[in-house]
């Protein structure tokens, strides 16, 4: 396998866009990364496109009707919430392979005001419904759970995952990508209305719009193209889904498969947790966020609390470490479901080469990256990238 | 014609789902590998843990368990009453099962919530709605046991 590198990102600023379409959306972020790689799309020789909703409705051609139809191979993906992040995986194996010098990965979703995601059940008959008469299948208590599970184990609290919000509402100021852009007090976050305990509403992520894109080339054609600038490489590129685990089929067993990404991710890219210089992961829930911190190896099994009480996950700049989700994260930059694991891909990106658009929010001397992503029924994606 | 008569006829309880049997008294069923792992399905092609495709046997499981974790919900489906206590149960054969956990206050529970985790509860049969037939629809719910 060949090394692949970043070649140019694209993004627009998640939020609603009622006004729009699927493929308008995926085809401005598209745009956005070509001129940012300095290439037209018929330097592109294929192209996947993550979107979950619409994934019987050929969103990739779609979006190339409007962005350039050069007739290339089309690959359409829908991976729950790992969409995205699969696309982009589908474009480095293309590119890594040989076959292709040039792939381009957009992850696009239009959510609008859509409510609770999950449950459901019962067929014809809505009699035979099983959510809330069989428990609940919605991602609020299901994610809440695995926050469960942790505060079971090692006692953890209902401030440790509030903790978790503040400090990703304080890293989205920074983020003019971001969907929300308010602080929230620990006070805020704690009192607000209760969700599916232990998350309250702002330790739940918004549903929104949005789309990110991604040009990935090979060494040869990064030598041609680059000019110069400072590109990312694709260090490791995993995914895996969820092996049989105890309880898994009643709750989702969202630890595991990730588990197992980091380890193979790590062992690919040949280098640690402690060379991660941010982190991009999947915190749908602040109650996700907590036990990721261990899934990732960020901390040791049973640290997550001691890790946020210690500034763990925030900003150098506010005097943190280990930086996680430094753009605001899916509880407040949003978490338009395709284009969520390209768009964190980008965040990495951004910071390993000193991108103007997260000058901001800068991690100081960025050398490697992590985007982790979970698609619940389950995939699991990780990306280290390194410069 | 005959078959609408006899559909006709079949009125009463109904299981909210295959897995639930009413009979002789309100009990979950599950299809046992040979490996030993429990599905709550009432058939399998293969087994998710060990792969093998049979052979498989269905086994009738406790009424008792004890609660893995639990999630109050404060937000749900239009018609569905919160805040209510969504619960993993462990059996002790070695399955666990999600439901609702009744008779019991939530709010209490979220103030403590370490009173929850490993807390005996017993299976109950509530009907939590009529089918368009207009039969009861009987689900398997939790309660704390009461002995």
């Amino acid at each position: 396998m060949g090394n692949v590198y970043v070649l140019g990102t694209g993004m627009i600023k998640f939020g609603r866009y009622p006004d729009k379409t699927v493929p308008e959306l995926g085809a401005e972020a598209a745009l956005i990364a070509l001129k940012d790689a300095g290439i037209t799309i018929k330097d592109v020789e294929m192209f996947a496109s993550g979107n979950l909703y619409q994934s019987n409705a050929m969103i990739g051609q779609r979006i190339l009707q409007q962005v350039g139809q050069t007739g290339i191979p089309v690959i359409n993906v829908a991976n729950a919430c790992a969409t995205g992040s699969t696309a982009f995986r589908e474009v480095y194996m293309a590119v890594a392979s040989g076959m292709y010098d040039i792939g381009m990965a957009v992850g696009v979703e239009q959510m609008g005001k859509q409510g609770l995601l999950g449950g459901g059940g019962g067929g014809s008959d809505p009699a035979y419904s099983t959510e809330g008469r069989l428990g609940s299948g919605l991602m609020p208590a299901v994610f809440g759970q695995a926050g469960m599970e942790h505060m079971r184990k090692y006692g953890t609290k209902l401030e440790h995952f509030a903790k978790i919000s503040v400090k990703s509402h304080k890293h989205a100021t920074k983020n003019p990508f971001s969907q929300y852009r308010n602080e929230v007090s620990l006070e805020d976050v704690m009192n607000a209305r209760m969700v599916a305990y232990p998350n309250t509403l702002y330790m739940c992520c918004p549903t929104g719009d949005g789309a990110a894109a991604a040009i990935l080339v090979s060494e040869d054609k990064l030598k041609q193209l680059a000019g110069g600038r400072k590109r990312a490489r694709v260090a490791a590129s995993i995914l895996t889904s969820d092996p049989y685990t105890d309880r898994t089929l009643q709750l989702p067993d969202v630890s595991t498969l990730t588990r197992r990404a980091a380890q193979k991710a790590f062992e690919t890219a040949g280098i640690g947790p402690k060379d991660i210089s941010l982190t991009e992961l999947h915190d749908c829930f602040a109650t996700a966020e907590l036990v990721h911190y261990e899934n990732l190896g960020l901390c040791g099994d049973g640290e997550a609390g001691k890790f946020i009480d210690e500034g763990g996950g925030k900003h150098p700049d506010l005097g943190g470490k280990s930086p996680v989700n430094v753009s605001g994260g899916l509880l407040s930059k949003g978490h338009p479901l395709g284009a969520t694991g390209v768009a964190n891909i980008c965040e990495v990106a951004w910071h390993l080469t000193g991108d103007e658009r997260c000058k901001e929010r800068q991690v100081p001397n960025a050398k490697a990256g992590m985007a982790h992503v979970i698609g619940l029924g389950s995939a699991c994606t990780i990306h280290i990238l390194t410069v | 014609m005959a078959e609408q008569q006899t559909q006709a006829t079949e009125t009463g309880p109904r299981p909210i789902l295959p897995i639930f049997k009413l009979q002789p008294t309100p009990h979950l069923v599950g299809t046992k590998c040979s490996c030993g792992t429990i599905f709550l399905d009432t058939k399998r092609l293969a087994c998710s843990k060990c792969g093998a495709t049979g052979p498989f046997q269905q086994v009738d499981l406790s009424t008792k368990g004890k609660v893995w974790v639990f999630s109050v919900v404060h937000q749900s489906f239009p018609g569905i009453k919160t805040p209510y206590v969504t619960v993993i149960v462990d059996l002790p054969e070695g399955v666990s099962v999600k439901s609702n956990l009744v008779d019991i206050d939530p709010e209490e529970l979220e103030k403590n919530p370490q009173k929850g985790f490993g807390m005996a509860v017993e299976l109950v049969a509530n009907e939590v709605a009529k089918d368009r037939q207009g039969n009861p629809v009987i689900a398997f719910q939790f309660r704390p046991s009461k002995n």
